[in-house]
């Protein structure tokens, strides 16, 4: 049972793989860029999923780690002749060491303290951002940063993002599957027999924190590949408390349920947004809806209803 | 295997363990009765580790273990099951107990292997001697109160213990899963040579199965001893069993 939901899955996936790799041949370049700007996004919220569906770690600020990622490789390629690849490198590294870093002090709390802590610590990172002109241009960022040729055109970058989004999710499948994410989903549900069955729940949960902040600065390359620019906003509080959405409006319960929800809330931010500047009214109206109707998130309630008469399984992540 | 001596543990100012003492031996199935409140629990916390005391020795193997945290407790040796249904409510019965085994194999830090794949032999080998096979696809959280605690002695044996911890085994059972259950710890107290310590209301199950019992009151041992021996004993008799031949 299990397998045919596998199957059926990863068919679907290849499928629409294929579908976005040809996607630039037929599709005007507006709509490259914005496909581009889903999945910066979309690996953006599967990283934080890591924590907050599998884990139950309420990281708030998980933006942070996107810019500190993004400006870490920004102001490599700006400011120094280090090769490109070193500084698409350093990004997601640097990244991690920050989760490293905010991790270690938030994880002795649990919760919403967790979540609270995280978000003080995460905002001096952002006021450094903020302040420091004379290292990151303050609040106007950097732009026009050199991007290596190859991927400078919008087509280049999308094939960029596209090919590394694929390669994160497969790592990110591998390791949610893993003896260490099935831990971590049993931590998640009941951290105190874990303990009594010899895990060290807080080493376990900080490796995750870093593993997540490590891909969350992949995220944060990839942002600067697409747009060229980095600016504080990105690691804002507001742009943290968006992706948690996502991760809430897609299915926190499930694999692929943040993509749905980073696809929905950029496309709302694009389109809508264009209209009126309170497109965030239309997104909390939605939150209230999903509160009520979809507690887990549209693939929780999807995977339920698609295979409740096939398996037992209460959600995705149970899937053998 | 096990000695405690002289335990203690308040919580503000009320005394939870005033005294406690307890002797287990290699492959005995030692009780701890007491009435409500007596402090059974928290001794059971205090030995596994969720809780500290405030004085007294927790001797495993003569090695002082009272300071230690429940994760390396386990990995010393003592593996054991909540009074409350204490499960991973969202995996399946089957990742419940891989659990439990990855961690005893020292596997749960593996990254890109299927869990799939671990341990399945192992997992498999518990969940047939308990009974749960049959469910292993089950949902943790949708199972029966009684299938549940069951399910809890299957992930404490994933850490093939030396001495297994069990707090109100068959507490809210009907009378038959009771003598079920206790069958079962029987068997697995005699077929894997497990040593089991155990707390227990019903004084038919606990005078039927304990090879030695230890009798708490407020806090405080009153006698531990074999169980003709602690039903002659007058203290005991007026303290808990009320006068009455239990």
């Amino acid at each position: 049972m299990g397998n045919m939901i596998r199957q059926k899955s990863f068919g679907v996936s290849a499928g629409l793989f294929l579908i976005l790799l040809l996607a630039p041949s037929f599709l005007p370049r507006f709509y490259i860029y914005f496909l581009a700007v889903i999945f910066v996004t979309a690996l953006l919220a599967m990283s934080l999923n890591l924590c907050v569906g599998h884990g139950m770690l309420f990281q708030f600020h998980h933006g942070v780690f996107y810019g500190v990622g993004a400006y870490t490789t920004g102001l490599l390629l700006a400011k120094t002749s280090l090769p490109w690849w070193l500084a698409f490198v350093a990004g997601p590294l640097a990244a991690a060491f920050a989760g490293l870093l905010i991790g270690m002090f938030c994880i002795r709390l649990s919760r919403l303290y967790f979540g609270m802590l995280q978000i003080s610590l995460g905002s001096l990172i952002w006021a450094i951002a903020f302040r420091w002109y004379g290292l990151t241009g303050g609040d106007d960022g950097i732009h026009g940063i050199p991007i290596p040729d190859f991927i400078a055109s919008t087509t280049g970058a999308y094939y960029f993002v596209l090919i590394i989004l694929g390669i994160c999710l497969v790592l990110l499948y591998l390791i949610i599957k893993s003896p260490f994410g099935s831990t971590l989903q049993a931590i998640r549900d009941n951290p105190e027999r874990c303990a009594a069955v010899g895990i060290n729940v807080r080493r376990h949960q900080l490796k995750a924190i870093v593993i997540a902040t490590f891909f969350g600065g992949v995220a944060g390359v990839l942002f600067v590949v697409v747009e060229g620019s980095i600016f504080p906003d990105l690691l804002f509080w507001t742009l943290s408390l968006e992706i948690f959405i996502m991760c809430l409006l897609g299915g926190w319960f499930t694999f692929a349920g943040p993509i749905l929800g980073a696809a929905f809330i950029v496309s709302l931010r694009t389109f809508v947004g264009t209209y009126t500047e309170y497109w965030t009214l239309i997104l909390g109206i939605i939150l209230i809806l999903l509160i009520f109707f979809l507690p887990e998130g549209v693939m929780g309630y999807n995977y339920r209803k698609l295979f409740r008469s096939r398996t037992k399984y209460a959600t995705a992540s149970q899937a053998e | 295997m096990l000695h405690v001596e002289d335990l203690h543990k308040s919580f503000d100012d009320f005394k939870a363990v005033n005294g406690a003492h307890l002797t287990v031996e290699k492959g005995q199935l030692v009780a701890v009765i007491g009435p409500n409140g007596a402090g059974k629990t928290t001794l059971f916390n205090l030995i596994a580790g969720q809780l500290q005391p405030n004085a007294g020795k927790i001797l495993l193997n003569d090695e002082d273990i009272s300071k230690l945290p429940p994760h390396v407790i386990c990995r010393k040796g003592i593996a054991r099951s909540f009074q409350i249904a204490n499960v991973f409510h969202r995996l399946s019965v089957f990742r419940n107990v891989q659990v439990s085994v990855l961690s005893q194999q020292k596997l749960s830090d593996k990254l890109f292997q299927p869990a799939a794949r671990l341990a399945v032999e192992e997992t498999h080998r518990i969940l047939e001697s308990i009974g749960l096979l049959d469910k292993k696809m089950d949902v943790a959280g949708s199972l029966s109160h009684g299938d549940k605690r069951i399910l809890e002695i299957a992930i404490a044996l994933g850490n093939e213990p030396d001495l297994l911890i069990l707090d109100e085994p068959t507490a809210g059972m009907s009378p038959e899963e009771t003598t079920t259950t206790m069958g079962l710890i029987q068997r697995l107290a005699r077929e894997q040579g497990l040593t089991i310590l155990f707390c227990e209301h019903d004084m038919e199950v606990v005078f039927g199965t304990a090879q030695s019992i230890m009798v708490m009151q407020a806090g405080r041992t009153i006698v531990q001893d074999e169980p003709e021996i602690v039903r002659q004993n007058s203290e005991v008799q007026q303290a808990y069993l009320g006068g009455d031949d239990a």
